[in-house]
Formats: structure tokens, sequence, C-alpha cells
């Protein structure tokens, strides 16, 4: 970025003041990529720890870890470490979506190729853009923080998933403040995802360049805009929804409280009013990506593009009315349940088209398999697999078979560790060359690529049979018969850790061999706006605005 | 000579194979016991109840061969797709963007499907949900982290009790590791068993996977399930719902008996824990 031309009269601040007090839309986005490959890392570890406790029946790692990260007394290891694992499996989930896919995704490429996409110099807010990576960051802090503060009596951080239902997250099961910690962490991320989803949506319905209608628009900018509609929506429930925890803990309060007149079953259903949007936002913006990458490397335009901009948006409405299929063994009336499953089936149809319409998209294409596309056809096929195991899980029949066991594991892990993080791999080599200017080495992606493809597959393919033989999911030991499938799923995770040293190093390899990558690296097919600008982006793009006059993508 | 020593590795390698495919399916046999889970296992549980048996076939029939036919069409899709319209193949791309025909289709025939699905699908959700008229109901709650079990006074039982995961150093031959417990829940065979479930704490779930039923513990609430086991045994079940560190450890039992040996079982608890009750009861009052 140091070859970017300044022009015009902004300043063009160096060092901490760029990045510190940065109101550019590309630099925040460089900062969201980095706090997310930070919050992805941890949270990667986490799950390191998990797979390696798991590979044998009995707890052997657990109490080693509590002794050794929170200082419990040996006596008392075996029970710390018990509690450690509940712990790592909460702040596992709560990293992986809020404090790595959603910031890398989101504020990443999000910050970064809107703008430039629909022709815009900027972000509309580009200060409420900088106060949204900066509360998250304090967020990051606080989550990781409370790891190490009390939750349970006698034992440290909190233990009860990333869904937090009370009374396990109330003064009945976490009476320290633990818990406290982990809702002021959502409290801020919710805020930065307000504030980012405002700035999203004004820029995008503004200060689109002239010729550029909402037709025109690229997919991904439209996966943004849904996505952004959702976090509005959405995100004050959650905020609504853990405040009021907040007060049963500190206050006095009895929303979740049966003897004080509250229901536990409240938390839940609003819990998942914001829940399952969620999962549409941490995937939509992949489709987006996914749509981009397709059309660019099969040198052909998007099949159906409006089709898909509108399947985008029947998922976003449809995803947010079906939030009790996570709730299918709490007693729901038969009623409710008939609903629920109906209408969470529907959502097959949208995703359907998405699917089909990428293979069409490559039908009659002329397909280069740069490092992008490969990780773009795993998405597809991971996404589908994830996809499938969702329509099982739709009927509330067949749910009551799986619910809370590892066959819920596996589907969610298909959709979102391999779907949403291929989707995220994808973006990431694809836009790369744009961002630093430098081209990657296709040898390490491509590796990189497979590594992760077989690992991801190994660990979490046999999950489907431990959830069939009925494994309950969110255990630190097992009865022995299921001890088989998780030493195979354990054994992928070797695979995961290659990859992601593979992923480091072509990192590290770009910038030390700087092959110059050009403004257009794709050739033909990438006809977006951003193939137009030099690579790495001048400081502020667009002096003058673009004037949009071709067909659409 | 040579021959006959061809001859011979041939028939060893033969008898080599018939007797480490004996000893698998021999193994896999042994090991598939109905109520707990087995070793390996690629599929679902043997099914005892009606409801499970329902939910069995719904997976085995309808939605397995289903899911697989799809993830298979994308599959072939995707490699012929790479295979047939790749830059060497196909140099100069078409510019086809749309087809309506198409687009209605691939439209359509999901909907069909879902259709199709969900005709057993709801009707196997009635069947679990509406409770029939049951001859024994209990009541079970959640702890951290045990259950315990009540029995009413009217059907012959009158007592309760706590059932606890036997630990490590008291497991007897036969015992399973984290599934066997001290006191087993007795039931009657072929008889409708309706289930209430609550909690004292936080959030459990019981679930017995060859029953087909998972259903929340909820303090505050009281929520209803049932099953009719349709053959004796012992089946293992755990808890389905993260509730704390022990979460892994508070297994449950349920041992399906005749009616005669289910009525002599109730008079035997019946002495057995109305003794402990009253333990429990004096331990409470002199806190």
């Amino acid at each position: 970025m140091a070859s970017s031309t300044m022009a015009g009269a902004h300043d063009h601040p160096r060092g901490l003041r760029r990045f510190l007090f940065s109101t550019n839309h590309k630099d925040i986005g460089t900062l969201y990529i980095i706090l997310g490959s930070v919050g992805g890392v941890i949270g990667f570890l986490l799950s390191l720890g998990m797979r390696l406790e798991l590979a044998y029946p009995g707890v052997q790692i657990f109490p080693g870890l509590a002794e050794a990260l929170q200082g419990a007394d040996p006596s008392m290891a075996l029970d710390a470490g018990k509690n450690l694992y509940n712990v790592f499996i909460t702040v596992h989930g709560v990293l992986m979506i809020f404090f790595m896919a959603m910031p890398i995704l989101i504020g990443g490429f999000g910050n970064w190729f809107v703008p430039i996409m629909i022709g815009a110099p900027d972000m509309a807010f580009p200060r409420l853009n900088n106060i949204s990576f900066w509360l998250l960051f304090a967020s990051l802090v606080l989550a990781v923080i409370s790891m190490f503060v009390e939750g349970a009596p006698g034992m440290k951080g909190f233990g009860g998933g990333w869904t937090f239902y009370p009374p396990l997250s109330s003064n009945t099961g976490s009476p320290g403040p633990a818990m406290d910690f982990v809702i002021l962490a959502l409290h801020l991320a919710g805020a930065s995802s307000i504030l980012g989803a405002i700035n999203f949506i004004t820029t995008i319905f503004n200060m689109r360049a002239p010729g550029m209608t909402l037709h025109k628009m690229p997919l991904f900018v439209w996966s943004m805009l849904v996505t952004a509609f959702l976090l509005l929506l959405v995100l004050p429930v959650l905020a609504g929804c853990v405040t009021m925890l907040l007060t049963d803990r500190n206050f006095g309060t009895m929303f979740y409280d049966p003897a004080g007149g509250g229901d536990p079953l409240l938390f839940q259903h609003l819990l998942w009013f914001f829940g399952h949007p969620e999962v549409y936002i941490v995937i939509l913006p992949g489709f987006g990506i996914i749509s981009q990458i397709v059309s660019t490397f099969s040198k052909k335009p998007v099949f159906g593009y409006l089709g898909m901009a509108y399947a985008m948006v029947s998922i976003g409405v449809l995803g947010s009315i079906v939030w009790a299929h996570h709730m299918y063994t709490v007693g729901l009336s038969l009623n409710a349940q008939r609903y629920f499953t109906l209408a969470t089936m529907v959502i097959a149809v949208p995703t359907g088209i998405k699917i089909f319409s990428w293979i069409a998209t490559m039908w009659g294409g002329s397909i280069s398999f740069r490092a992008p596309m490969v990780w773009a056809i795993g998405f597809i096929f991971v996404f589908t697999m994830g996809g499938i195991t969702g329509v099982v899980l739709a009927n509330a029949s067949a749910d009551k078979q799986f619910h809370e066991g590892y066959y819920v594991v596996a589907h969610f892990h298909y959709t979102l560790s391999l779907g949403a993080v291929f989707a995220l791999y994808a973006g990431f080599y694809y836009w790369f060359p744009k961002m630093t200017g430098y081209m990657y080495s296709e040898t390490l992606a491509k590796a990189n690529f497979w590594l992760l493809f077989i690992g991801v597959n190994v660990v979490f393919f046999p999950q489907h049979f431990l959830g069939l033989g009925g494994m309950p999911r969110r255990y630190i030991d097992y009865p022995d018969a299921y001890a088989l499938w998780n030493l195979v799923s354990s054994s992928g995770m070797i695979f995961v850790t290659l990859s992601l040293v593979v992923w480091f190093y072509a990192i590290i390899e770009a910038f030390m061999k700087k092959r110059l990558a050009g403004a257009n690296p794709w050739g033909v097919g990438a006809t977006t706006l951003e193939w137009t600008l030099s690579s790495p982006p001048p400081f502020h793009q667009f002096q003058v605005l673009p004037r949009i006059t071709g067909a659409s993508r | 000579m040579f021959n006959v020593n061809r001859q011979m590795l041939t028939r060893g390698a033969l008898a080599a194979a018939v007797a480490i495919s004996a000893t698998l399916f021999a193994g896999f046999a042994l090991a598939q016991v109905e109520g707990q889970p087995t070793p390996g296992g690629l599929g679902l549980p043997n099914m005892v109840t009606p409801v499970g048996l329902g939910t069995q076939q719904f997976y085995n029939m309808v939605l397995m061969p289903i899911i697989s036919f799809i993830a298979l069409f994308v599959l072939g899709l995707l490699v012929y797709v790479s295979y047939r319209f790749n830059e060497q193949k196909n140099p100069i791309p078409s510019k086809l963007t749309h087809n309506t025909p198409l687009e209605i289709v691939w439209t359509l025939i999901p909907v069909l499907i879902l259709l199709f699905i969900s005709v057993p699908s709801l009707r196997l959700l009635a069947e679990q949900v509406e409770v029939p008229e049951a001859s024994v109901t209990i009541k079970v709650t959640g702890n951290q982290w045990y259950w315990s079990y009540k029995y009413p006074e009217d059907q012959g039982g009158g007592f309760g009790f706590d059932q606890m995961m036997k630990p490590e150093s008291e497991l007897q031959p036969g015992d399973l590791r984290l599934l066997s417990v001290d006191n087993e829940a007795v039931v009657p065979v072929n008889e409708v068993i309706a289930v209430h479930i609550t909690s004292n704490d936080v959030i459990h779930a019981f679930g017995v996977p060859s029953f087909g039923v998972r259903m929340d513990a909820i303090p505050g609430r009281l929520n209803q399930t049932w099953f009719k086991i349709e053959k004796e045994g012992v089946y293992y079940g755990q808890c389905f719902f993260i509730c704390g560190k022990d979460h892994a450890y508070m297994p449950i039992v349920i041992r399906a008996v005749s009616r005669e040996k289910y009525n002599e079982w109730l008079a035997e608890a019946k002495q057995k824990f109305a003794s402990a009750d009253s333990r429990v009861r004096v331990a409470a009052e002199s806190h």
C-alpha cells in the first residue's frame, strides 16, 4: 500500500495513527482480517485440545491443562479439567462465530470490497467503521478473560455452550463473574455488528456509482446487503436477551427463573430468534464470494443472477422464522413442531437454487482451476453435504433421534467449519493479490486446500456415525463403543493442523517473493470493479466515480 | 513340491480370509447388543419401541436414500462439469445465463421431494408427541449430576430413588463404563409408559437412543413423553443437554421385564427405597 498515489486533500496517515485511528475502509478491513485470523487460531487451538482429549476414552489431558492454564489445584484437577473442557467448547463456539467467521467475512471482505464493487470511495460512515472494529477488539479481550475468572462454584470460565442457556448461565449454574464477562463481550460484539450493519446498508443504498442499479450489483454486495439487514434485525434481540440474563444475575430480576414466574424457555426463544439468522449471517457472505469466484473462473456471468439474488433474500427471510427447530425437544406443542418442520424444510428450496445455479454457471464455461476456484468447488460439495443433513434435522420427528448429538455436530460443522471456512479461504486467495499486490504460490494454496479438505472430512464425516449411534455432544468422555470413530475423527486434526501451517507459510512466502500480481491476475472472467484498480488499490479510490453501463453479473 | 507349496499357501490364505471375516462378522454380531451403543457402529441402534422403529424406518428408508442420492448427484455434476468444461477442453465459454424452464424445474423438484418427506415425517411426529393412554407413569427429575425416578402410589409404587453412575472402581464384569448405574429403573414390557420429566437445577435432557426418545428436563416445566418397549432387556441412555462439569457422567438405565417380574420388583423396591427415602428426609430435617 506504500505504492498508493495520494491525491486530493485527504491525509495519508502512517504507522500507529494509520491503523489505530483508521477511517479507511481498506485498512479497517485488513484489521478485521488480522483480528479474525487471531480469533480463528485461538479457536482452532481450543478444538485441537478437544479432539486430543476425545481421541481415546477416558479423561487424559484436561486436568493437566487446567493446572497449566488456570492454575487449578492438583487435588481438584480432575473436576477443573472437566469444567475446562466445557469452557473450551463454549469459547471455541463463540470465537469461531463472532471472532473468526464474522470479522473476516463481513468486517474484512465486506469492508474491503463492498465500496469498491459498487464504485464508492469509502464506506458511508468511516468513523463508525473505526469504532465497530475497536468494539470488537475489546469484545474479544473480554471473551478471552472470561476463561480465567470464576464461573461455576470453585471453577474458572463459563462452560455451558455458546448458547448460554440459563439456569446453567444464571446464578444457579455459574454464579461467578465469568458469565458476566461473556455477556458484556456479546454486548460489545453486538454493538459493533449493528454499527457495521448500519454502515453497510447506508453505503449500499446511497453510494453506488452512477449506473450501478441494485440489479447490477455484484452478488457479493447483495449477500452483504441481506446479511446487514439480518444483523440489524436480530442483534438487538440478542442484546435484549443477554441483558435480561445480566439483570437476572446481578439485579434480582426473574425473567428466566421459574421460581419468580420466569421461564428458561423465553431465553431459548430469544437466543434462537437471533441464533438461527446468525448462521445465515455467517454463510450468506460465503454465498456471495462463491458466486463471484465461480463466475470469474468459468469466464461466464453468473447463471440466473436475479434468482441468485432473491434466493439470498428469501433465505434471509425464511431463516428468520424457523428458530424453534433448535428446540424440538423442549416440549413444543405438536402444531408448533409441525410448523417449524415445514418452514425449515422450505429453506432447502432457495439453497438448492443456489447450488444448481453455481453448477449451471460452470456448465458451458471455460473453467481454469486456480486455487480460489478449487476452494469454491470444494465449498459447493461440502456445503451440499451439510445441507442435506440439515434436511434430515429439519424434521422434528427425526431430530428426536439426533438432537444434541454428534449428528448435529457433524451437520453444522459441514455448513460452517467446512462451508463458511472454505468460502473464506476461497475469498482470501481470490482477493489476496488485490489486497496485497502480491501473487500467492499456486502450489501452496492448493496444498492448503487438499490438506484442509481431507482433514475436515476425516474429522467430521465419522461424527455422523457417532451421532447415529447415539453419542451426545459436549461430552469429555464417552462409552467405549464410540472409541473407533472418535479416534478416526481426532486423527483428521493432523491434516487440519498441517493445512494451517501451509496457510501461514503461503502468506509469508508471498510477501517474501513479492511476485507482482498486476491489476487483474484472473483475466477476462474478472469483471467486477475491484479488478479495474491497481493492486493494491490506491489509498483513496474512485476520485472520479466510475460510470457503469455494461450488463450486470 | 513347488506345486504343493503353492496349493498350501492358497489354502492357508483362504482359510485365513474366512477366519478373519468370520471373526469380524461374529464380532459385529456379538457387539450388536440391543440397548447399548455398538462398537464402531455405522447406523442407528436396534430400536425396541414403535416410535423408535418408526424413526428407524423413516431415516433408513426415506431420508438416507434421498440425501445420499442428492449428495452423489451434486458430486457427479461437479465432477462432470470440471471434466467437460475445463479450459483445455472448452476454451470458448458459452454466454448462457438464463434458462427459465430449467430454473422452474430445479425449484419444483425439491419442493416435491420435500412434500414426499413431510408425509411420513409428520405422521411420526404426531405419534411421538401424542401420548397414548398409559398403564405406568414415572416421573424423572434431572439433577446435577444424576437422575431421580418416582413411581406413583396409585400404580403400586409410592417410592422414589436416585440413579447414579457406577464409578469405574465399582464396575462388575458385564457392566459398561459410563453407562451402568447403581439403581436401574424397571418398567413392564409391552405396556405404554408415560414419562414426566423435569429438573431440579439446570436443564438436562433424558435420552435413550434405542427408544427414539429425547426430551429436555427443564426447571419449572413438566414435559411428557412415552415409550412402549417391545422386548425385554436393559436399555442405556445418557444426558443430552450440557449441564455442567459432570454432564458426561449421568447415564440412564431402564430395564424392561415382564408384568409379573415388574410387580415383584415394585414390592421389593417399595421396601428398599422407602427406607432410603426416609433416610433422606431425616438428613434433610437435620440441616
